[in-house]
């Protein structure tokens, strides 16, 4: 059943993956402004059509996560006076801080629990906006990086704030109210009521909580950002009711990162492109939820052995399949919404989860983050094909010179550091170790999903690490920022340097970047890169845990 | 405004948009949707709830706990709160490796003054699970890994390398006998709370236990800590109990898991599972 949950899946995005990557490309490449954004625009006080350089669009990208920024920490810290608060106090200087620069960057780590600290209006008005914009901004990124491809000896990469807008309002927006709707009839719960006491069957008091869930659940999924209504995320009833509430939330997860390879190549003016770079997604996807599912039903592990399945931390409506194919396409997008607890899995099955994370989240990766993610990856192997045969690299007619694999190789570098160095930190000192709720390899695992998640801007976690400590909050969201914006930065101005450029034309030495021959080099290229980096790390927490058992 | 450093226009050009998109998606969108699913989808957009004899008793979606009501299906256990609170949602996170206790010191105290209760590991709860619902249900709790009085059955083997010259089993608390005599021609000791056992190898025994008749999701506490569910198997197990604490047929309480038993959604996905409240609910109504 597992299989046929997993195929569906497949079918289902094959379908839609076209006509949702054309209309994506007819939004980002139209002229023409709607009513409501140029109404939008003047609010806003732009030039709609002021085309930008790179600095200037990454300026514009910084200036509005910085307000974000800043906007989000302090609803948080107010939300005792506003409206909606439900009673709640002021929300922590440390968790305001962490949990801002978390919605911010895409990631959704939770360092709150979501049912006893946020009001309706710091989720409604704060929070879920973020999911949206959040979103929006990684999808204009992408869009900013294909134009570098695709212009010709141009200076400039579009307009942020028009790609900001019409991310959010025509791409977004309308997905999110139909799949709202949907959740709702599949019984997630929209309304502002507060948690209230009732009488159980049984005589007792049990609190029944509200919110408005359905509309933040639907943009969390489809904005690939994860962060639950509830402590429990999608784990949570009324965040994810029915089996089938659980096929559609990861079909939502899916749904745009596996378009926007068909945006690409419509982009660049050749579809083949887009489907090589489809390809390369889709094969190390489904070898991951594969794997993921092979090693979760196995249940290889004492604990589960004496079970009879890995069964704690997940939920009987789902099951351990759909469970763990849930867990494999929140790791390999940035999405962490979780539906069952990685940090009770088989060893083996957990480390999947953290691999996914650590493979840059490129298969298909978050909104946006993923596209320019495995577009910088294409470029690393583009190079390094290059170097083999003793031919200046290009992709799609761009030769990737020096400052090009620069930037490249610098965008890949930032992840690895934050994460090694990081779990290295926090090992080092009293305040990190501290943290754990498991011992040995399995306590050493939770601090390295922690800084991998954290800096992949993914947000899930091995819950059982306490992370809400001062000393955490600060760590990790300086991870989670510098993950986030100084790749960013880089795939910026790699673009702005592509768009300089006047395509070479194709010739007899050219490598072809769209046969299977291409995209088992890119997959290649990953697996060996990421294995390269934290094969050690690895050795030492899910490996070890599961060879010693 | 033209006056104005460029930079200080970029971030109010920033913060205008912030607030215009939150307008859109942080207001407007928000309240549409609830406007339109409390007109299309009433029960579901407020908690599915359900009621009884006129006043709601709970939600179709939201476990409830049961414990001691022997008339009544159990629930899974819970890690949220003391079990089953929205206000606390949580899981248990522990490890799949997580088998040796913190066994408690008698008559030492913790740091809140109560007398130490220790740490019970995974395994162990399970084991103590397993063996209370066997007696619940008059059959045999008895799993793999687990002793017949119910904790993880774990050694301690030493030196952590090479040939065992000594060997504890780390769950049992002395004076307890340890579910296994020798182990590799070394005698087995009972555990002594508040000895450091860190240094040795952990072995876990599997012991030969074949049939297992407590179900997995019985012994388990769920990712929500709200799971309304329990698995067919469960259901079917507490079926007798119930009948006869009620004084009903047996065929009848069987009829009635049947009629609160959801399938897998389009015969694909997810797992069967039968809904508790609801389940307790219909028994009340006989």
């Amino acid at each position: 059943m597992g299989w046929i949950f997993v195929a569906s899946l497949v079918i289902a995005l094959a379908l839609v993956h076209k006509p949702l990557g054309d209309y994506i490309h007819r939004v980002y490449t139209t002229t023409k402004h709607n009513g409501v954004e140029r109404f939008l625009y003047r609010l806003v006080g732009v030039q709609p059509d002021a085309e930008q350089k790179w600095g200037v669009y990454a300026r514009g990208v910084l200036a509005f996560s910085v307000i974000s920024l800043l906007a989000l920490y302090g609803l948080q810290r107010l939300q005792d006076k506003l409206f909606l608060s439900l009673g709640f106090a002021p929300v922590p200087d440390h968790i305001a801080w962490n949990t801002a620069v978390s919605f911010v960057t895409n990631t959704n780590w939770q360092a709150y629990s979501g049912e006893s600290t946020m009001g309706h209006l710091v989720q409604m008005s704060g929070l879920a906006v973020q999911n949206f914009v959040s979103a929006a901004v990684g999808m204009a990124v992408a869009i900013a990086l294909v134009r570098g491809f695709a212009r010709r000896g141009s200076d400039t990469l579009g307009n942020f704030w028009v790609d900001l807008v019409r991310g959010t309002i025509r791409v977004l927006l309308p997905l999110a109210f139909v799949g709202a709707l949907v959740l709702v009839a599949g019984g997630l719960v929209q309304n502002f009521v507060g948690p209230h006491e009732i009488t159980a069957l049984t005589g007792g008091p049990q609190n029944l909580t509200g919110g408005p869930v359905a509309s933040q659940e639907v943009i969390k999924e489809l904005g690939t950002n994860g962060g639950g209504f509830y402590n429990t995320n999608s784990a949570h009833p009324f965040e994810n009711a029915t089996s089938w509430t659980n096929w559609f939330e990861i079909f939502l997860i899916l749904l745009i990162p596996f378009a926007l390879p068909r945006t690409f190549g419509k982009m660049v003016g050749q579809p083949r492109q887009g489907y090589a770079i489809l390809a390369v997604m889709g094969i190390i996807a489904l070898a991951g939820i594969t794997l993921t599912n092979v090693f979760e039903l196995g249940g290889d592990a004492t604990v589960p052995q004496a079970v009879g399945a890995a069964m704690e931390g997940k939920d009987v409506r789902f099951g351990v399949a759909n469970s763990a194919t849930f867990a494999a396409a929140t790791t390999l997008t940035s999405t962490g919404a979780v539906n069952s607890f990685h940090d009770s899995y088989t060893p083996i099955g957990g480390m999947m989860t953290l691999f996914n994370m650590m493979l840059g989240e490129v298969a298909p990766g978050g909104v946006g983050a993923g596209l320019y993610g495995m577009l910088v990856l294409a470029v690393i192997t583009v190079f390094v094909a290059g170097l083999m045969v003793g031919r200046t690299p290009e992709y799609l007619g761009k030769k990737i010179g020096s400052r090009e694999i620069k930037l490249a190789s610098m965008y890949f570098l930032v992840t690895p550091i934050l994460v090694l160095a990081g779990t290295a930190v926090a090992m080092g000192n009293e305040a990190g170790l501290a943290a754990m709720l498991n011992s040995g390899p399995h306590g050493f695992s939770e601090i390295l999903y922690a800084f991998t998640s954290a800096s992949n801007n993914n947000g899930s976690a091995f819950g059982g690490v306490t992370v809400n400590t001062p000393w955490y909050d600060v760590a990790l969201g300086l991870c989670m920022l510098l993950g986030r914006f100084l790749p960013i930065i880089f795939v910026l101005a790699l673009a702005g340097s592509l768009a300089r450029q006047k395509p070479a034309p194709e010739s007899a030495g050219t490598l072809p970047t769209h046969r299977p021959q291409f995209v088992g080099m890119v997959v290649g290229v990953t697996l060996i890169l990421v294995a390269l980096t934290f094969l050690p790390a690895l050795a030492l927490g899910p490996l070890a845990e599961g060879l010693l058992s | 405004m033209e006056r104005m450093p460029s930079w200080i226009r970029l971030h109010l050009a920033a913060l205008r948009a912030l607030l215009v998109l939150t307008a859109v998606t942080g207001v407007i969108y928000p309240l549409a949707v609830t406007g339109v699913a409390q007109a299309l989808f009433t029960g579901q957009a407020n908690g599915s709830l359900v009621e009884k004899d006129g006043k709601v008793v709970g939600s179709a979606l939201i476990g409830q706990s049961f414990e001691g009501h022997r008339e009544y299906f159990q629930s899974r256990p819970s890690a949220a709160g003391d079990g089953y609170d929205m206000l606390s949602t949580a899981a248990s996170n522990l490890g799949p490796e997580d088998v040796v206790d913190v066994l408690p010191v008698p008559g030492a105290k913790d740091d809140e003054g109560d007398p130490d209760e220790g740490r019970q590991s995974l395994l162990t709860q399970v084991c103590a699970r397993s063996k209370a619902i066997g007696e619940l249900e008059g059959v045999s709790g008895a799993r793999p890994y687990c002793t017949s009085d119910g904790v993880g059955a774990v050694l301690k083997v030493f030196p952590a390398v090479g040939a065992p010259t000594r060997a504890v089993s780390v769950n049992q608390a002395c004076p307890s006998r340890p579910f296994v005599a020798e182990y590799q021609g070394v005698r087995v000791e009972c555990g002594r709370p508040g000895e450091d056992y860190a240094a040795g190898r952990t072995v876990p025994v599997r012991g030969n236990v074949s049939d297992v008749e407590v179900p997995a999701d019985a012994v388990t506490a769920s990712g929500s800590g709200l799971d309304p569910h329990i698995s067919l198997a469960y259901a079917e197990l507490q079926a007798r109990r119930v009948a006869e604490e009620r004084g009903v047929d047996v065929g009848r309480v069987r009829q009635l898991i049947g009629e609160h038993t959801t399938g897998r959604a389009l015969g694909f996905m997810g797992e069967p599972a039968v809904n508790v409240l609801e389940l307790n609910l219909a028994l009340d109504k006989e």
